[in-house]
């Protein structure tokens, strides 16, 4: 049995510390995991945890992300609790195996510290990495802070276990400015926590002998669009069970979380969409906003996949202009995060004026000032009633102002 | 049934049903074969990992398998790491309790063929043998990448034709010689590595037991003769393989621990390696004259080889 370890009622961690506090209180199984700049922290941790005694698993240290997530993959088949961390190029070598994780419906839980992709390279954040995993099939959820980056790992076993589900979660959090910014948590006790996540229930799994079980078979044209549409399905209709564990999560410890956090929405005429740290900021910028007399708001997807198409459309159609911003570079299209808010948005009535901003690549900051600017510019098209501005537009970036794509409202 | 039972080939080739004979693998290729040795060599539990290759998109086409046991496929490169996380988990689960049957015995193997072992999945098979876990890793060494049609792999010899090393007006085929992956594992310090074959069954299994029973590690690399890219006729699979090990093309020997290396099998009268290269398609054009050269070198490789495998049990080192 694996020893306890008695937390107090705060505890100053940073997001990997939190994240990997949550592996340890869920007991799992088997971590396999290669070190990568800013998740590292998070499997070092269980590593510890496991030459201490404070969990029974096994922790596999392999030779690269893709025999990390391989490993992942043969011991959840294997029938326990995975888990393991990455980043950025980490990520980006996994990727042939996310798709198969997903596919073979395995509920893997994996912190993904956000950071950006090479070339240039660079360990800093940004949400290129998320962006890589969208349709690998896996429920995606993003914590702002340490905090959530605890709380939300203990939800992300119970969601993907889920009979109703059973499949792999991705939990984000932002490289450096959460992972390794030290913070107030407010942990479970260990016995708290695990009674919350529960105990792993396996299915079709490879050690039961009575039952043999083929993992990972070939289908053509004749079976793989059914498996995939399932798939689809399976992932969409675990919002239902995402709302049931956060309901349940806020009946332990009062803290609540929805799949769209909005923040000061009731009567907001402009709004910043955003993921990540981020969100934290522009809410620091509205706030200071509404004391001038612009009723700003912001509406962040803490679950990026299944993405909560309704509730962005329900959060947002009342307001009358929208900057979107996108992590991420964008490679010849609008940021996807614009593109997804406004596809929701384009089947309400009032349709808002939609605008993105790229910012804050390989870690430029973000500051309170730009979120204000950019709200007032919002400001300015709601007054205006249409976009006086390029539609997308680079945020905090050296040289000339760079602007892309043209609306036709208004001109 | 245990193979320490079985008395003759013909009870072998029925006593094990945990590999279906309806699978779509060429007829004549030797994969099931090996596969079926390899089930026959144990009556334990079997945890298999197969890479992507030929057994693998002939055993397990959605709705069907050919597997009667626990059996996974991730990706071409990645069996080794499949069933590492899965032995890591088998370890975890019996350490806490959790298995449904945790006296029941259980061993992992893992399948790939000689492009997902020798090239593609090469650093994986590295990584789980250097981590130590308890498994064998068993290739099916066709000598190309046959699931695709026939491309050269490092494990390809020199002076063979394959579609991306063909033989043409200038050119006798691939140029490279083969590749030792068997020297690599027992350089890896694995506690057992094989080369066997399957026209030699008895040794073959029990070179699986002997691995299956180890702890630790094991590797074994397998002749597995390819009647459509080697291009023999079906019914010539054992006699291919039995002139690749009376050749010694294919040498048939153990290291233990990385350096206690046992040869398993001597040929009573060592063939010339002609008679091998005549009998298959994929040599046909070495014998044009200008070529001929290609046949002396690959004799005289053998003849070298043959002599260091036998000078390194001599030595006991």
């Amino acid at each position: 049995m694996a020893e306890k370890m008695e937390l107090k009622e705060v505890e100053v961690w940073d997001g990997n510390y939190a994240a990997s506090q949550a592996l340890r209180q869920a007991q799992v199984d088997v971590v396999s995991a290669y070190p990568i700049t800013p998740s590292t922290p998070i499997v070092e941790n269980y590593g510890a945890y496991v030459a201490n005694g404070y969990v029974d698993g096994e922790f596999v240290m392999v030779e690269s992300e893709h025999a990390a997530m391989s490993g992942c993959v043969g011991a959840a088949a294997a029938g326990g609790r995975v888990a393991t961390a990455t980043s950025s190029q980490g990520f980006a070598l996994m990727v042939e195996v996310l798709y198969q994780a997903s596919g073979m419906r395995l509920p893997i839980v994996m912190t993904v510290v956000n950071r950006a992709l090479a070339s240039p390279l660079n360990v800093r954040g940004d949400h290129g990495d998320m962006y890589l995993g969208r349709d690998s099939g896996w429920v995606q959820i993003d914590a702002f802070n340490a905090q959530e980056a605890y709380d939300l790992t203990l939800c992300a076993f119970k969601i993907g276990e889920d009979m109703r589900v059973r499949l792999p979660v991705m939990m984000h959090q932002d490289g450096f400015l959460t992972s390794h910014t030290a913070q107030n948590v407010h942990p479970l006790s260990d016995d708290e926590a695990y009674k919350f996540v529960g105990d792993y229930k396996p299915y079709e799994e490879m050690l039961d002998f009575t039952k043999p079980v083929t993992y990972g078979a070939q289908t053509e044209e004749d079976w793989h669009y059914e498996h995939k549409a399932r798939q689809h399905k399976a992932l969409m209709e675990s919002k239902d069970v995402i709302d049931e564990v956060f309901a349940e999560f806020k009946k332990l410890t009062g803290r609540e979380y929805k799949r769209v956090e909005s923040y000061m929405m009731d009567d907001a005429e402009v709004a910043i969409v955003a993921l990540g740290t981020t969100v934290e900021t522009a809410r620091v910028a509205a706030e200071q906003l509404r004391e001038e007399g612009i009723k700003a708001g912001v509406v962040a997807p803490r679950c990026f996949r299944p993405f909560p198409f309704d509730e962005i459309r329900d959060a947002l159609e009342n307001t009358k202009a929208i900057a979107v911003l996108d992590r991420s570079a964008p490679m010849g299209a609008m940021g996807a995060l614009f593109n997804e808010v406004s596809a929701a948005l384009y089947t309400t009535p009032n349709r808002p004026l939609v605008t993105n901003f790229i910012y804050g690549l390989g870690g430029r900051d973000f500051s309170v000032e730009e979120a204000k600017r950019i709200f007032k510019e919002q400001k300015a098209h709601a007054d205006a009633g249409h976009i006086t501005t390029p539609i997308q537009q680079f945020s905090g970036v050296r040289g000339p102002k760079l602007g892309f794509f043209e609306t036709k409202r208004g001109n | 049934m245990a193979i320490t039972n079985i008395k003759n080939l013909k009870e072998f080739s029925t006593a094990n049903e945990r590999f279906e004979g309806a699978h779509l693998l060429c007829p004549g290729c030797a994969h099931s074969m090996i596969v079926r040795e390899l089930m026959n060599a144990t009556d334990d539990n079997l945890v298999i990992a197969s890479n992507t290759g030929c057994l693998e998109v002939s055993t397990a086409v959605y709705p069907y398998t050919s597997w009667d046991t626990s059996w996974i496929h991730i990706g071409f490169e990645n069996a080794a790491t499949a069933v590492s996380g899965a032995e890591a988990m088998y370890k975890a689960r019996k350490r806490k309790g959790t298995l449904k049957d945790p006296d029941a015995p259980v061993k992992f193997v893992a399948f790939g063929g000689d492009g997902s072992t020798y090239d593609i999945g090469f650093q994986w098979l590295s990584g789980a043998v250097e981590r130590g876990h308890d498994f064998t890793y068993i290739c099916l060494d066709n000598e190309n990448y046959a699931n695709t049609g026939g491309q050269r792999s490092s494990a390809t010899p020199i002076g063979a034709h394959t579609s991306t090393a063909q033989a043409g007006r200038v050119s006798y085929g691939k140029k490279e010689k083969k590749k030792d992956l068997v020297a690599i594992m027992a350089a890896h310090g694995a506690p057992y590595v094989a080369q066997l074959a399957p026209n030699k069954w008895k040794i073959m299994a029990k070179g699986f037991q002997k691995a299956l029973e180890t702890e630790g590690p094991c590797f074994i690399n397998t002749v597995s003769a390819c009647t459509t890219e080697w291009k023999f006729d079906p019914k010539d699979t054992i006699h291919i393989t039995d002139l690749a090990t009376d050749t010694l093309m294919f040498p048939i020997y153990e290291i233990i621990n990385g350096h206690e290396l046992n040869i398993l099998y001597r040929p009573k009268n060592i063939i010339p390696v002609e008679e091998y290269l005549a009998a298959q398609g994929r040599y046909k054009h070495l014998f044009k004259p200008e070529n001929r050269h290609v046949i002396e070198q690959i004799q005289k490789e053998i003849n070298e080889k043959w002599e260091y495998l036998q000078r390194r049990e001599e030595a006991r080192v």
